[in-house]
């Protein structure tokens, strides 16, 4: 029972902090991208203008949505093809200590589609794959590039919604510099240095060879690791430096580096709700949306926890593993900052993991799933989590705002035909990817041929695999061995469709609402600053998202888990 | 003779919501709607046409291939999942078939009738259907007029009771507010000539008639916007139906199709799909019912959303006619002098305002009306150039007016108005009033105050739309202290004093640009712009053309007051459609309870675990799923058609009132309900 207590005052104490950081965050991003001055413009305003000189981009001109998307695209296109080229071209290029050859196509190809769309799935080990050139030049900076660009995204969102009669939704180049200069680099910067401090590692050594204290001989991988870290985990990535991620001591050596990589993860998300309620004129518009995200997130806890804690049955009867589920998790994090990891990792898509996957229990398991299949909303990627949120807030408004008997509006603004087309498109595309996707490779060889276990586990492989690709989170169900052309090539455009799929909607109804009057509240309007809305829109993320794919589900971890509790294991 | 009755007459004898006599033709409609090229425009119903389709097929396979294992089943399901198609076509064709009858009774209004067609000045006997836009026609004591039209030349007496029920004849003459004519009325005295601006099929009787009988309804945006949505429901549930078969093979559990089928059906919101439109022909109904003619279904759901109403004074907020309320003397004078005199004065004046201060008079101190001829008194009539009225008997010269007016009069005669009769004609005017000055020669005897009378209960009806988050702004032409007045005692939020057809047109656009819905109402050629502007504007059947036209819809009945009862139903129609679709979401959650446990029960007998409602049978909860899917359709119709109860409230409390019982009811009544078929599916061996 004390060991619940003091699991529950982690969780309970990370919950303050996150809060205690995202508030002042979230107020100092509503500055950097409303254009006030902030304590950082004596330095970055130099700085920022110099980039736009030297890259000829911006003009300071406003763009429509169209002209926003389509800047977006050229330039993550672009992006992707950079990274494509460093693997293949890594044998040639500088940083290669240990020698690595060109990456295969296809493996390319899902690795280029992965760090562009912020997924950050590894089909690959680092250590044994990527030069330190390709860690740095290609990953590295997708890792930014991606997270500004997710920002950028849900500001233009934000303008959107908040503008009135305007065509205008704001510059992308100015929003993708501005996120990376003010918020994301001096952040990882702070957040490395913080690292290093506690042990993660910052060379570009050779691969150490060690005697252990048995007497054998062991490889120890090195790396600029603390400047890859701090933005995997602020920028929602998710990629390791090295194949066991967060559980590996050279990326999260101690119990604090743990608990501050978890509040990385949650807190541009968690500040982005504040950022937006002060963009729109109400910052209780952010926080119901902020409190549905925490509502969520503590439900999904509780199960995992719950079921972490409960462990195996047959397990137990053995006596092997203690009461709870031990196995594939760090014996330095335990049973709570397991399940509290997990459960960040895949509520924020950020995939960066501390424990495996795999071997959570089946519900434990399950939740992770969910919560991608969800469409990363709760937190959710940097960005994207509340962009994705926006459009279920968009769809809760509509089906419950009826109810009140008007035009449902949001903000003031009607949401009419187009809107919902846009936000029916963002949730039903990444749905059907995940659902398409699995489904592919449930009835073909070559998706069934990467199973590792049988039975339900291996359904909850594929499903896993493609609702981390199309949810861009990166995390995996470790069974399934990704690196496969089919897999390669059918996860990487999973991603692609998951992100862009999302992304070009979401902008199209940026540019419908702003174009629209907002009519004044009174006391004739659906009140989206209530409790209640949070309640609602709670229930439609859940209803909406999860009646999709609890027939799967249902096939996969929840028999999977009815089996377990019968003493049958996979 | 139809002609006779007035249109709301009619209409209201051809209501009664579910007479025998519209049953059948709507379960004939039902089967007849089954034709693919109508399910297609009602995509959630037509995916589960075709699951009704495929389903028979595959059982008529298995029964031609001598499969015994699930035929029983199947049967049922391809039974069932054809009736849910028919419940829902029957809803449809219930709604259209009530504006059917309606529109029967308006189309023998329009009788076939011959026209008098001006040639280069000779007259041509032709048929009216034959008339084009454009062509002149002359209409003679007696004949019906042809067609919707303007009067060119001449006036006559008609008779509009067709269209209005109105049975006072009505001038028509050329110029003005009063030349417009409708098609299928009387002329009753004299001759007019009569250009016609409406081609057969498109006159405003023809309009109506296309309206009620849903021939060209077009779907509103709103429930375009809300037809995307469940598309995209249904194709997200079709995804994870079909993407279930290729996990269930990989898991060894093969689901049968019919079964997969029924599991789909039960998923997609077909509750909300199959009421839908029933839903939005109910709501053009209520108005009908109503004698509102709305003359797009955009219009009734636009009045949903308005949230500032202009209501005229004058009819809308106070009676129309300003009553004498009170004699006030001049100093030196009784009372009841004041009020014999004014009385006299009064005799003959047929006007309101004179008949109330007879009645005053009569009620107040018991004063007879008198015979003016054996009084051998004269009537001065009132006239412009004078602005009093009056009369002259026996050398006594009594006249009632405006202050002014009277003034003038009593310094001819060599006498002045008292300044306390000043004092009162400035208080009557600044409490909103009206003052009249009555005075005998040179002798000035007191004021009579006119006053606008409030409609009884406009005050809380006020008070219900300021909670409801409505604004009323009154229009008047009175002066702003005058307005002010009225607005304070009748309760509206703003007025528009000193209004003209600009300022009004100007107010309008001024909400709208801050982004308000504005409502209106309006009766004469001039308000024809600012009934245009309106986002809804209700026209007054009595109005002129150019009025009606320019309105989205037309009162029968010409009373403006209903523009509330129009917010209220547009209001009304919104909620159903949210309140429906609500619960057809919720109700997934219990099917899924039922279904998933059942489908792969034969693989992995531990999902049995799901199934807390105990059903008997994996076939018995299918079915069972199923069978309540298809009889909540039919048990909502009678919802769809009256719409969810409306009470005049905010919107928390209108929310928390409908989420308790559609959100909530939504997800506990299928527990129930999927229970209780099931048990009767067992005790009746069909499963």
């Amino acid at each position: 029972m004390a060991a619940i207590n003091t699991d529950i005052l982690q969780i309970a104490l990370f919950l303050a902090l996150l809060l205690f950081l995202a508030v002042p965050l979230g107020r100092y991003m509503a500055r950097v991208f409303s254009g006030e001055r902030t304590f950082l413009d004596p330095v970055l305003k130099p700085l920022e203008r110099l980039i736009y000189r030297l890259a000829g981009v911006s003009d300071g001109r406003e763009m429509n949505w169209r002209e926003y998307a389509a800047t977006l695209l050229v330039f993550n296109f672009l992006g992707m093809v950079a990274v494509y080229l460093i693997q293949r071209l890594q044998g040639v290029l500088p940083f290669n200590p240990q020698h690595f050859s060109a990456v295969p196509p296809d493996l390319a190809f899902n690795t280029a589609a992965s760090f562009m769309t912020n997924t950050n799935w590894q089909a690959y080990s680092g250590e044994s794959t990527m030069s330190y050139f390709t860690q740095m030049a290609a990953l590295t900076v997708q890792n930014f590039l991606s997270a500004a660009t997710g920002i950028a995204v849900v500001v233009a969102l934000t303008r959107g919604l908040a503008r009135r009669s305007a065509k205008t939704i704001g510059n992308f180049w100015e929003d993708l510099t501005r996120s990376i200069l003010w918020v994301l680099l001096p952040l990882s910067l702070l957040f490395a240095l913080v690292l290093v401090s506690q042990g993660v590692i910052q060379n570009l050594s050779p691969y150490l060879t060690v005697t252990t204290l048995e007497g054998g001989r062991q490889t120890l991988a090195m790396g600029p690791v603390a400047s890859q870290e701090a933005i995997k985990l602020l920028g929602t990535n998710g990629g390791g430096f090295f194949n066991a991620n967060s559980a590996h001591p050279f990326e999260n050596p101690t119990p604090l580096t743990n608990l501050l990589e978890m509040l990385a993860i949650f807190v541009i998300p968690a500040g982005l709700t504040i950022t937006y309620g002060r963009m729109v004129g109400n910052h209780r518009q952010g926080t119901v949306i902020l409190a549905a995200m925490l509502l969520l997130f503590v439900l999904a806890l509780g199960v995992v926890y719950g079921s972490e804690h409960y462990g195996n049955p047959t397990l137990r009867a053995l006596g092997v593993s203690g009461p709870t589920a031990m196995e594939g998790k760090e014996v330095r994090f335990g049973i709570a900052n397991s399940s509290l990891f997990a459960t960040v990792t895949t509520a924020a898509s950020c995939g960066a993991v501390n424990a495996m996957h795999d071997s959570l229990t089946p519900l434990g398991g399950l939740i992770p799933m969910l919560q991608m299949m969800l469409g990363e909303v709760v937190f959710g990627g940097v960005g994207s989590g509340l962009y994705g949120m926006l459009v279920f807030v968009i769809l809760t408004v509509f089906i419950v705002g009826l109810m009140v008997g008007r035009t449902p509006e949001y903000l003031g603004k009607k949401i009419e035909t187009r809107e919902m087309k846009m936000a029916t498109l963002a949730v039903l595309i990444p749905a059907a990817t995940i659902l398409l996707g699995s489904g592919l490779a449930a009835a073909t060889r070559a998706g069934t041929a990467s199973i590792l276990n049988p039975g339900p586990h291996g359904l909850s492989e594929i499903l896993y695999a493609f609702a981390s690709g199309a949810g861009n989170n990166g995390s995996a169900f470790a069974g399934l061995n990704a690196n496969t052309p089919f897999y390669n090539i059918a996860l990487g455009l999973a991603m692609l469709i998951g992100r862009f799929g999302v992304i070009l909607p979401v902008l199209a109804i940026a540019g419908s609402m702003a174009a629209k009057k907002a009519v004044p509240p009174g006391p004739g309007t659906f009140q989206t600053t209530s409790l209640l809305f949070t309640g609602l829109l709670a229930a439609v993320v859940l209803i909406v998202g999860a009646l999709t794919f609890l027939p799967a589900l249902a096939l996969g971890p929840v028999v999977e888990q009815l089996l377990m509790l019968a003493g049958k294991a996979f | 003779m139809p002609r006779e009755a007035n249109i709301s007459n009619r209409l209201a004898a051809s209501r009664g919501s579910f007479n025998r006599a519209l049953l059948v033709p709507a379960i004939k409609d039902a089967f007849a709607k089954l034709d693919p090229r109508v399910q297609w425009r009602n995509p959630v119903m037509f995916v589960v046409e075709i699951g009704a389709l495929l389903t028979t097929i595959f059982t008529l396979r298995d029964i031609v291939a001598g499969v015994r294992t699930m035929v029983a089943l199947n049967i049922q399901l391809a039974l069932w999942l054809w009736i849910t198609v028919l419940f829902a076509n029957f809803a449809e064709a219930l709604a259209e078939g009530r504006g059917k009858a309606q529109a029967e009774t308006l189309r023998r209004t329009r009788s076939e009738t011959t026209a008098k067609k001006l040639c280069d000045g000779r007259v041509q006997q032709i048929p009216a259907s034959q008339l084009r836009k454009g062509d002149i026609v002359l209409v003679e004591a007696g004949d019906i007029i042809p067609g919707d039209g303007e009067v060119i030349e001449g006036i006559a007496s008609v008779d509009e009771s067709a269209v209005t029920g109105e049975s006072a004849p009505v001038i028509r003459e050329s110029g003005g507010d009063r030349s417009a004519v409708t098609g299928g009325t009387r002329v009753l005295s004299d001759w007019i000539k009569v250009r016609i601006t409406a081609n057969p099929g498109e006159t405003f009787l023809d309009r109506m008639i296309n309206l009620v009988e849903g021939a060209r309804r077009q779907k509103t945006p709103n429930e375009i916007a809300l037809t995307i949505l469940l598309i995209g429901l249904t194709i997200v549930f079709l995804l994870a139906v079909a993407t279930l078969e290729p996990f269930a093979l990989y898991s060894g559990a093969p689901a049968p199709v019919p079964v997969l089928i029924a599991l789909l059906v039960c998923l997609i919101p077909t509750t909300i799909g199959g009421l839908l439109s029933a839903i939005g022909i109910a709501g053009m109904d209520r108005l009908l019912k109503r004698n509102v003619l709305a003359m797009s279904g955009r219009a009734v759901e636009a009045a949903g959303d308005v949230d500032v109403l202009l209501l005229d004074k004058t009819g809308t907020i106070t009676l129309g006619n300003r009553m004498a309320t009170a004699f006030i003397p001049a100093p030196g004078v009784t009372e009841e002098q004041l009020a014999d005199a004014a009385q006299l004065a009064s005799l003959a004046d047929e006007t309101p305002e004179g008949r109330s201060i007879v009645v005053l008079a009569k009620n107040k101190f018991r004063l007879r009306e008198r015979d003016l001829g054996s009084l051998k008194a004269s009537f001065v009539p009132f006239s412009a150039h004078t602005r009093m009225s009056g009369v002259d008997l026996e050398g006594r010269q009594i006249r009632k007016g405006a202050a002014d007016a009277i003034e003038a009069f009593v310094r001819e005669q060599g006498g002045s108005l008292p300044a306390e009769v000043r004092d009162t004609v400035a208080r009557v005017a600044k409490e909103g009033g009206t003052p009249l000055v009555v005075a005998e020669g040179a002798r000035v005897l007191g004021v009579v105050y006119l006053k606008d009378v409030i409609k009884g209960g406009i005050k809380e009806r006020f008070a219900e739309l300021r909670r409801m988050g409505i604004k009323t702004v009154m229009i008047t032409g009175d002066n702003p202290l005058t307005a002010a007045a009225i607005a304070a005692e009748a309760g509206v939020d703003d007025f528009l004093a000193e209004a003209t057809p600009e300022t009004k047109l100007k107010l309008i656009r001024d909400y709208q640009a801050k982004g308000h819905l504005v409502a209106m109402t309006g009766d004469g050629t001039n308000d024809a712009p600012a009934l245009a502007q309106a986002d809804v504007g209700l026209a007054m059947n009595s109005g002129t053309q150019a009025a009606k036209e320019a309105g989205n819809m037309v009162d029968l009945d010409n009373n403006p007051t209903k523009l509330i009862e129009v917010v209220e139903i547009g209001k009304q129609l919104l909620m159903t459609r949210g309140s429906l679709t609500t619960f057809s979401i919720a109700n997934d959650v219990a099917k899924y309870f039922a279904i998933i446990p059942a489908l792969f029960t034969v693989t992995y007998p531990e999902l049995g675990a799901l199934n807390i409602m105990r059903l008997a049978t994996p076939q018995s909860a299918i079915l069972a799923a199923v069978i309540f899917n298809a009889l909540i359709i039919i048990a909502l119709v009678p919802l769809a058609l009256k719409g969810v109860a409306y009470r005049p409230l905010g919107a928390n409390a209108i929310l928390r009132r409908n989420l308790v019982i559609y959100g909530l009811g939504g997800l506990v009544a299928p527990f129930i309900g999927i229970k209780l078929i099931d048990m009767l599916l067992v005790a009746l061996r069909l499963a």
